[in-house]
Order: C-alpha cells, then sequence, then structure tokens
C-alpha cells in the first residue's frame, strides 16, 4: 500500500487528501448530529459554511491560478442566488418533486452567473492587476444595485419588469410580484442541507481540481507566470481567460442558489452581497494561501466559524475577531515567522526522529 | 528578537484559547439553563429561584450602521426586565433577557436564532428589523415558539406565520394612516389653504420606506390630494437631496410626504430651507428621534407632523418615569424602538400571566399558550392604549398624530 502511494503522482495524493478531508469531516459531523452532540448554533452553520468554501475554491481558481484579482466575487453569487430563488417560486407548483426543482435551480444559477461572468469578462479582462479589480469591484456593485431596483412580476400574460415600483407593472388580479425590489424575494423552499452542501462542494473541488491538473489548466498557470512567453508559444490568451473566469463565476452562482433556498427570502443588502463580501471571500483565498485550494477551505470554515463562536464576548466579538484576522495572517505571511516555522516544521521533526531510529 | 516571536506565538495561542473557552462557556450555561427549568416541574410559583427562570431572546443589529436600533431595543427591554425581576417576576418566577447581534443580515440573525436557541431561549422578542425578521419567522414557525416583534413592521414578518405578533403598527397601516391623515382630517398648508398637492421622497432601497410608499400611493388615489411628485433615493445616495426636493418645489407641492428615517431626514429639512423652499413635512414613525440628531438646528424641525406612537415629552405618569430611567441608565432620551421594546416585554408578561405558561413548559406549548392568550389581552402602554391583537399578528391601536411645536412633541 505504501509503495503504491508513493508511486502515485504527488498531485494525485494531494488531491486525494484533500477530497478525503471534506468527507471525512461530513461523516464526523454526522456522526455527531445523530447522537445529539451538535449545538443548534452549529447545525445551523453547516450549509453556510459550505457555501462559503465553495466561493473561496472558485475565487480561489481566478486569483490563484489565473492570477487576476476580482472583487466582485459576490455579485455573481447574487445572480446565482436570484435565479436560482427565481426559478424555484416560479416553478413550486409545476415541478412538485423537491429533488429534480432543487437541482435544476442550481444549474439555472450556475448558467446565469456562467453566463455574466462570460459577459462581463469580456471587456473586464483585457485590464490587468489594479485595473482589473476595481472594474470587477464596479461590476459586483452594479449587479447588486441593478437587482435591488428591480421589480419583476408573473400573471396569466406573462413575465413583467419594472425598475421602478411594484405598482408599474401593471399586474392583473391572479398577478403574484416575485422579485420586490429590495425586499427581494420572499418565500423561497428551504431545500438546501448539509448533504446537497458537501456534495456541491465535493462537484466543486472536482471541476476545479481537474482543470488545474489538465491541459487548459496549465495553459492558464502559464499565462499567470508569464502572459508574453504564453502568448509567443501559441496560447489564445483571451479565451483561456474567460474560460477560467465564466467557470469561477458559475461556481459561485452555485453557491448564490445553495444561500438563497438555505434562508426562506433572499434580498440583495451590502452584507451579504456587496463587496464586503467580495473582500470577505478574497481574505479565505488570501489566507489559506494564494493557489492552495485545500488552504482557502480551512480558511473559510475557520473564518466563518470564529464570530460566531465568539458570540459569549457580547461587544468585543468583532475586535477579537479582527485581532484574530490579524494574527492568523502574520502568522501565515510574515517572512520572520514563516522563516521560524520553517526552523521547528513537525515534518522536519518526524524525519529527524525517524533518521534517529 | 527570538523573544518577540515567542511572546507573538504566546498570545496568538491566548487569543484562540479564550475563544474556544468562550465558546464552550456558552454551550455550557446553555444546557446548565436547561436543566434549571426542568429541574422545577414540581415548585410553581413559590419564591423566585426555585420557580425557574422565562427565558427570554432578542434579535437585532448591535454593530454597523443599523446599531442605534438594535441597542435601543436592548436598552428598552432591559429597562423592562430589570422592573419585573424587581418586582417579583412573573408569578414567581424570574425573568432573564439575552439581546443577540444580527448584524442586519438575514444568514447571521438565523445564526443568532439558533445561538439563543443553545442558551435556552422560551419567547423571542425580535427581531429588531423586517428583513431579518422574514428569515427568523420561518425557522420560530418550526419550531412554533413565541415571537413577538418590537419593530419589524413587514406584514411579510406575520404572513403565514401565526406564531409572530407584532408591536409596531404594519407598514402598509402607516401608508394608509397618513393618507386618510392628509386626505379627511387635512393640514393647513403654510399659505392658509388646505394641502392639495403632495409630493413624496423616500428610499427605494428600504423595505420599511418602499413598503409605507406603495399603500400611501395606492391609498391616496380615493383622497381629495393629488400627488404631484414622487422621487426616490438609495442607500448609496442618501446625502443629497437637493434634486429631489427641487422637483417637489418646482411642482408646486404644499406638502411632502417622507416616509424615511430620522437622518435623512434631517438633511432634508436642512436642504429645503437652504433652497427656500417652506412645504409642511409629514412623516411616519420612522422620524421619531429627529430632535436628537447630532449638530441639527431643532428650529427647522418646527411644524413637522410625523405620526407616531410614541413621544418622548408625553405627559403620563408611565412614559415620564420611563423617559427619567432610560436617561438615567443610558444618557440618552429613549426613541420608538427603546419604547417598543419596553412594551414588548410587558406585553410577554401580560399574556404569560393571562395563559398561565410556567417556565418548564416546552417550546411549542408556551408558544400555543402565548399565541392564545395574546389574542385576548388589552394592553396600556408606551405605544398605545388599548392595544389588541389579531389571530394574524396584527395590533389594532389608534395612531397618534405629532407636530413639533417650539421644539417638543405635541399631539394633534
Amino acid at each position: 500500500m505504501k509503495d503504491k502511494l508513493k508511486k502515485m503522482p504527488k498531485t494525485w495524493l494531494d488531491n486525494l487528501i484533500t477530497y478525503g478531508m471534506v468527507i471525512i469531516v461530513f461523516l464526523l459531523v454526522q456522526m455527531f448530529i445523530s447522537r445529539g452532540l451538535v449545538s443548534n448554533l452549529l447545525q445551523g452553520l453547516l450549509v453556510p459554511l459550505c457555501v462559503y468554501v465553495i466561493l473561496a475554491i472558485s475565487l480561489n481558481l481566478t486569483v490563484g491560478i489565473l492570477g487576476e484579482l476580482s472583487l466582485g466575487h459576490a455579485g455573481f453569487m447574487c445572480i446565482g442566488a436570484f435565479s436560482g430563488a427565481f426559478f424555484s417560486k416560479v416553478m413550486a407548483d409545476i415541478i412538485t418533486v423537491t429533488a429534480v426543482r432543487f437541482t435544476l435551480a442550481i444549474l439555472v444559477g450556475a448558467l446565469f452567473a456562467g453566463v455574466f461572468g462570460f459577459l462581463i469578462g469580456m471587456p473586464v479582462l483585457r485590464f490587468r492587476g489594479d485595473y482589473l479589480a476595481i472594474v470587477t469591484l464596479a461590476f459586483g456593485e452594479i449587479i447588486k444595485n441593478v437587482v435591488n431596483a428591480l421589480f419583476v412580476g408573473v400573471d396569466s400574460r406573462g413575465f413583467h419588469f419594472s425598475l421602478k415600483d411594484s405598482m408599474s407593472l401593471g399586474l392583473e388580479a391572479d398577478g403574484d410580484v416575485i422579485i420586490k425590489g429590495a425586499l427581494g424575494i420572499i418565500g423561497t423552499p428551504r431545500n438546501s442541507n448539509f448533504t446537497v452542501g458537501i456534495v456541491l462542494v465535493l462537484i466543486t473541488l472536482f471541476i476545479v481540481l481537474n482543470l488545474i491538473n489538465s491541459r487548459d489548466g496549465r495553459a492558464i498557470m502559464s499565462i499567470r507566470d508569464n502572459l508574453i512567453a504564453s502568448e509567443s508559444i501559441g496560447i489564445n490568451v483571451t479565451k483561456y481567460k474567460l474560460m477560467a473566469f465564466s467557470i469561477s463565476a458559475a461556481l459561485a452562482g452555485v453557491a448564490g442558489v445553495l444561500y438563497s433556498h438555505n434562508l426562506n427570502s433572499v434580498a440583495a443588502t451590502p452584507k451579504n452581497f456587496g463587496y464586503n463580501m467580495s473582500i470577505m471571500i478574497l481574505v479565505f483565498v488570501v489566507l489559506g494561501g494564494i493557489g492552495n485550494i485545500r488552504g482557502s477551505i480551512i480558511a473559510a470554515v475557520v473564518l466563518t466559524l470564529l464570530p460566531e463562536m465568539l458570540r459569549g464576548l457580547n461587544n468585543y466579538r468583532m475586535l477579537i475577531y479582527a485581532v484574530v484576522l490579524i494574527a492568523m495572517m502574520l502568522f501565515n505571511w510574515s517572512p520572520q515567522i514563516l522563516a521560524w516555522r520553517e526552523q521547528h516544521s513537525i515534518k522536519d521533526f518526524l524525519r529527524k526522529r525517524r533518521k534517529v531510529q | 528578537m527570538k523573544k518577540l516571536r515567542k511572546a507573538l506565538c504566546l498570545t496568538l495561542a491566548a487569543v484562540l484559547m479564550t475563544g474556544t473557552l468562550t465558546a464552550c462557556g456558552n454551550t455550557d450555561s446553555g444546557t446548565g439553563g436547561n436543566s434549571a427549568a426542568s429541574d422545577t416541574d414540581s415548585t410553581e410559583s413559590s419564591v423566585s429561584s426555585d420557580a425557574g427562570v422565562f427565558k427570554i431572546g432578542g434579535i437585532g443589529p448591535l454593530t454597523g450602521g443599523a446599531a442605534s436600533y438594535g441597542i435601543s431595543v436592548k436598552n428598552g427591554a432591559q429597562i423592562a426586565v430589570d422592573e419585573i425581576n424587581a418586582a417579583g417576576g412573573i408569578g414567581g418566577a424570574r425573568v432573564e433577557f439575552n439581546m443577540q447581534d444580527d448584524e442586519l443580515d438575514a444568514e447571521k440573525a438565523v445564526n443568532a436564532y439558533n445561538a439563543l436557541k443553545d442558551w435556552g431561549m422560551n419567547i423571542l422578542m425580535g427581531t429588531v428589523t423586517s428583513g431579518c425578521g422574514v428569515a427568523v419567522a420561518a425557522l420560530s414557525s418550526e419550531d412554533n415558539m413565541f415571537q413577538l416583534t418590537p419593530s419589524g413592521s413587514s406584514v411579510d414578518v406575520i404572513k403565514d406565520n401565526t406564531n409572530v405578533f407584532q408591536v409596531c403598527f404594519t407598514d402598509p397601516n402607516q401608508g394608509i394612516g397618513s393618507a386618510d391623515y392628509i386626505g379627511q382630517i387635512g393640514v393647513a398648508a403654510n399659505d392658509g389653504d388646505m394641502v392639495s398637492r403632495v409630493a413624496i421622497i423616500y428610499d427605494s432601497s428600504d423595505v420599511y420606506s418602499t413598503g409605507i410608499y406603495e399603500k400611501f400611493v395606492e391609498a391616496s388615489s380615493s383622497q381629495p390630494y393629488e400627488i404631484v411628485s414622487v422621487e426616490a433615493f438609495t442607500e448609496s445616495s442618501k446625502t443629497d437631496f437637493s434634486v429631489q426636493l427641487q422637483k417637489a418645489k418646482d411642482s408646486g407641492a404644499q406638502l411632502v410626504f417622507l416616509p424615511i428615517y430620522y437622518q435623512e431626514a434631517s438633511l432634508i429639512l436642512s436642504q429645503a430651507v437652504s433652497m427656500d423652499y417652506n412645504p409642511v413635512f409629514f412623516g411616519c414613525d420612522g422620524l421619531d428621534g429627529i430632535l436628537g440628531v447630532e449638530d441639527f438646528d431643532t428650529s427647522l424641525a418646527e411644524g413637522l407632523i410625523l405620526l407616531t406612537p410614541f413621544a418622548a415629552d408625553a405627559e403620563d405618569a408611565l412614559t415620564k418615569a420611563f423617559v427619567a430611567e432610560y436617561q438615567k441608565r443610558f444618557n440618552e432620551i429613549p426613541n420608538q424602538f427603546a419604547a417598543d421594546a419596553y412594551d414588548a416585554i410587558y406585553i410577554i408578561k401580560d399574556a404569560i400571566e393571562r395563559s398561565g405558561a410556567t417556565p418548564d413548559m416546552s417550546i411549542s406549548a408556551m408558544g400555543d399558550a402565548l399565541i392564545g392568550a395574546i389574542t385576548q389581552i388589552s394592553y396600556n402602554g408606551l405605544t398605545g392604549n388599548d392595544m389588541t391583537w389579531e389571530v394574524t399578528g396584527e395590533v389594532n391601536k389608534a395612531p397618534k398624530a405629532m407636530i413639533i411645536v417650539n421644539g417638543v412633541y405635541q399631539g394633534l
């Protein structure tokens, strides 16, 4: 067995650890839940954890693998959340099998977010570095504000759209306003659960890890490492950039669908789909290690759990959260601490002991 | 240098440890509370320590831009809880109150609800805002937990949820009430005639504001006045209102209806003066608190009319005592959020006494008992007299119109 493991390419082993980690956590949590050892708070946090993990993995595709800084990730999540919730609400009476409807809603959310990622990516990806960050930030805010002003109603004559108020939709008496501007969508079915969340995390991992280890993935990483060199050997830079960006957006859309079906309502507030959220996701990625998928999963879980676990501190909660965040960033990225960790690493310690034996 | 690193690592470890320890402390107190409640099966309504504890949870924004609402609710409720405990509790049982932060985010509100359940909450006094209320009400109705929101005024909070009741008016009722008041009772414009041309400025990104605005427009179609200008602003553009005011002025509006919160209204009032526009301003309960805005010249608010259930300078004994106590403890004048929360705690007390509920009942059984009781009680408090409740969760009380004269509220 050990020899077999050694013969495997290193990336395979690495990916296996990542998948295994997610599955083991899932099994452990299920076991604890069945024994009644998990608090209500933690049970309620399981689906959001999956949402943030998917977001962190998908943004790592743009930031870590493509090497472009995007600050509009929450915007794509917003598109996924609203298109998925809209689909579920409209189809609630037509498709009564929950599993089918929710699967379709996830696909709809991914498709819409992916298409918007493609459309926004076309002009935006011509920029690089700081400029790209600023433009994606703007697009993220535009998406949030448009959704906030959008009114969509449905009656026997079909769909009606308005950017003013629900009266100007001119609905018939049997009509129903589905997206109510700042109120968002109210009354989406609460279909998300931990099992669905974990399955989606695994699918996301599968897509991203396979992409990284494929021919396309190597082309994308070559753009990150040296744009001119990759252009000179005939790599279609625009195509691969758009590919990574749209896949990243589509996966954020999946997270959005999961998010909107976890609560019974979804509204675009600065808190959930604003730039604060985009930066939060970027923090997951940076803390976990840019380009390090497993690291971003762990960072997303830790940083989502932390403020909730600190609830006992009341007013000092956010202060402590910020202090811990700074401390963790230093621990992960400060050159001096990195050097110290190199000197005192557990791996070396184990290796030395093995040699002594 | 090495010492510094060591120190850094130690602090990091210490911080993380406190985090985990407090988390543990939290769950400990939760389970401890549960066992305490179940231990008291035999002793009912005797001395306070033996009769168990009613654990009332609160959810609202305590950090961020909307924190002032959450903190007002927390303070108002705490005064009521302390008063009740000092007077011997409810049927001998003590009351505990725990307010959790939702950061004005539905997802965090759900987390707060779950955290409160771990703490052992029997009754929920929340949420402060409507958006979070919709998400939390879906969970509380599953648990059949009795929920009374002090200020979540959207209809969507109580719709389809038999367990949720409101202390405040619903947004549509405020819109209809305002339209009725302007149309039927009439407001004298500043040029002496009755108001016949009305402009509206509202916040299209806010649930409360759009809720009132839509019903006001609907109800206005049958009123003798005419709406001549409707202008919106959003959360990201709420500092300059000269465009909206200019349009209202150009259309010759004698009254500007402001279904918004007081911070923006204070800007609108001062900008209107600077452009020499002098209509009657009319608002709802969101305008309560305008006299307390920092650096705001209160003479600008002269003649402002607002429909609000609570006025801090009312002369009745109950309001006077509450305002004095609030000022003593928190060093500021309470607004309607604090008053709503104070009333909410006493309404819960009345409902418990009417139903004979005890702390050892299950959440669902207590929910059933209180849902049955609240529709039978009639409550006199800070925010209204003879308040009664519909099965739907709506409150019945008379709206009060106030006008600001010489810097104080006066009933109209």
